[in-house]
């Protein structure tokens, strides 16, 4: 690896004064599991390392009932599915950090770094998208908050400002009938890159869709929000002719590429089918039955 | 920007050295500490033969930086055995034939000794969730996984009797 300068700043402030004086050659370092070995393969220009586990808004885990989580950005991802709360409130969140690499990885690796690196078959990002939450983003100049589904811009690339570090992302309490699930296609049992991803949500009020989201990974450039397949839940009665219809638009919102992984036939077909057992399964979390 | 000293603790007894920020957990451990006993397999967080335990948790650690270290605790292979009494994880790995080339085998004891703490009597589906991350081109796995099942059973004999 190249010759770099480590920083550990302890508040934010510091840390957000590092990135105001390294600018685009700083890089933040939370679990590392993508930083340094892109660094390693001469990916990354970077010489300045910010190492960002000693700020504590980038590490904690806080609940509120009625507001919603606070999840640091370099929480790792065994932190959160040892968390009680967040294993109760957000078990799409947890599927997803659970099989994000193996053991060792989740050991480092953070939600928000999962984010930052802006993979589109990133397994963090579909269930965050699906459940509404928002990045706190800050820098010297003041803060500013982009929903999830904007973060992303291009595969490897973001929306944050030279100077700006996610600092936290920002989870809306769930409302009372609401589940939500993530689920991926891999050819193995671990350990792998998803072929397809889809994060769901639901809120059912009286037997039917109150509201639904649907966000797809590695089907695009970018995690992908499905509007359309929200609108064909919402209002119809909890049941599998809307699931069908939502399966359908996730189909249809699709625009993968052809791989290793997978055709993009392939692709487009298990976003159908994904998105199909996600919305079964939160509707089963949500305590509802299917009609 | 100088070497950074680092004050840290390794196999429970208090540790300084001297790295250069770029330098890894792993780098420092074998080439300036001369533990050698944790291996380099990928050296980008894939194979698992790095494996250490830091603050409690099982990392890779060609994926930490050697100044994160910096008043943390880490155990590594070194660590396991008290004096020349083996961990029974080694005994069941050297009765069950769990390894050849021997490569990954310090990452799979530190990995299953992490496992063994929380799950004291793991199926053989946790062992290789737990295990995934670990690589081994030698052995097939199957050895490796009754190894830490008869482990397990013998801990708990133990801790029984």
């Amino acid at each position: 690896m190249h010759w770099i300068d480590y920083y550990r700043p302890r508040t934010l402030e510091a840390c957000l004064e590092a990135f105001a004086e390294h600018g685009a050659s700083a890089r933040a370092l939370a679990g590392g599991t993508d930083l340094l070995v892109q660094m390693r393969a001469g990916r990354l220009a970077n010489n300045v390392v910010v190492d960002v586990k000693a700020v504590p808004e980038l590490n904690e885990i806080r609940y509120e009932p009625g507001v919603g989580l606070t999840l640091g950005a370099a929480v790792p991802c065994y932190r959160i599915y040892g968390d009680p709360t967040v294993r109760r409130e957000y078990p799409a969140l947890i599927d997803s950090v659970s099989m994000i690499g193996g053991t060792q990885i989740q050991g480092r690796a953070s939600v928000g770094g999962n984010l930052c690196n802006a993979s589109p078959s990133a397994d963090a990002v579909p269930p965050l998208i699906a459940l509404g939450a928002t990045c706190r983003v800050a820098s010297v100049a003041g803060e500013r908050e982009i929903p999830v589904e904007d973060f992303c811009t291009a595969p490897g690339t973001n929306a944050l400002g030279e100077r700006e570090v996610l600092v936290s992302l920002n989870l809306p309490a769930p409302s009372p009938g609401s589940g939500a699930c993530y689920l991926r296609f891999i050819p193995r049992n671990e350990m792998d890159i998803a072929v397809a991803g889809a994060g769901v949500s639901v809120r059912l009020a009286n037997g039917c869709f109150d509201s639904g989201r649907v966000a797809l990974a590695a089907v695009a450039a970018t995690p992908l929000l499905v509007p359309e397949a929200g609108a064909a839940l919402s209002g119809q009665p909890v049941g599998s002719a809307a699931i069908a219809a939502a399966a359908a638009a996730a189909k249809a919102a699709a625009r993968p590429i052809s791989d290793m992984r997978g055709t993009a036939e392939y692709r487009s077909n298990l976003c159908e089918v994904l998105t199909r057992r996600a919305l079964e399964r939160a509707v089963e979390r949500a305590g509802g039955t299917l009609g | 920007m100088q070497s950074i000293h680092v004050r840290t603790k390794i196999n429970g007894q208090a540790a300084e050295f001297l790295c250069e920020p770029r330098q890894s957990l792993l780098e420092v451990l074998r080439d300036v500490l001369r533990l050698t006993g944790t291996k380099e397999g990928c050296n980008d967080g894939n194979c698992g033969a790095c494996t250490v335990e830091m603050d409690g948790r099982i990392v890779p650690a060609c994926l930490v930086l050697g100044a994160e270290a910096e008043g943390a605790d880490i155990l590594t292979i070194e660590g396991i055995a008290e004096g020349s009494a083996l961990h029974e994880l080694q005994n069941a790995f050297l009765e069950g034939a769990a390894l050849q080339c021997g490569v990954c085998t310090p990452g799979f004891i530190v990995a299953s000794k992490a496992l063994l703490e929380r799950n004291p009597d793991p199926s053989e589906e946790e062992i290789r969730f737990w295990l995934a991350n670990n690589l081994c081109r030698c052995t097939g796995y199957d050895k490796i996984v009754r190894s830490v099942q008869a482990a397990a059973e013998k801990m708990q004999q133990e801790t029984t009797s």
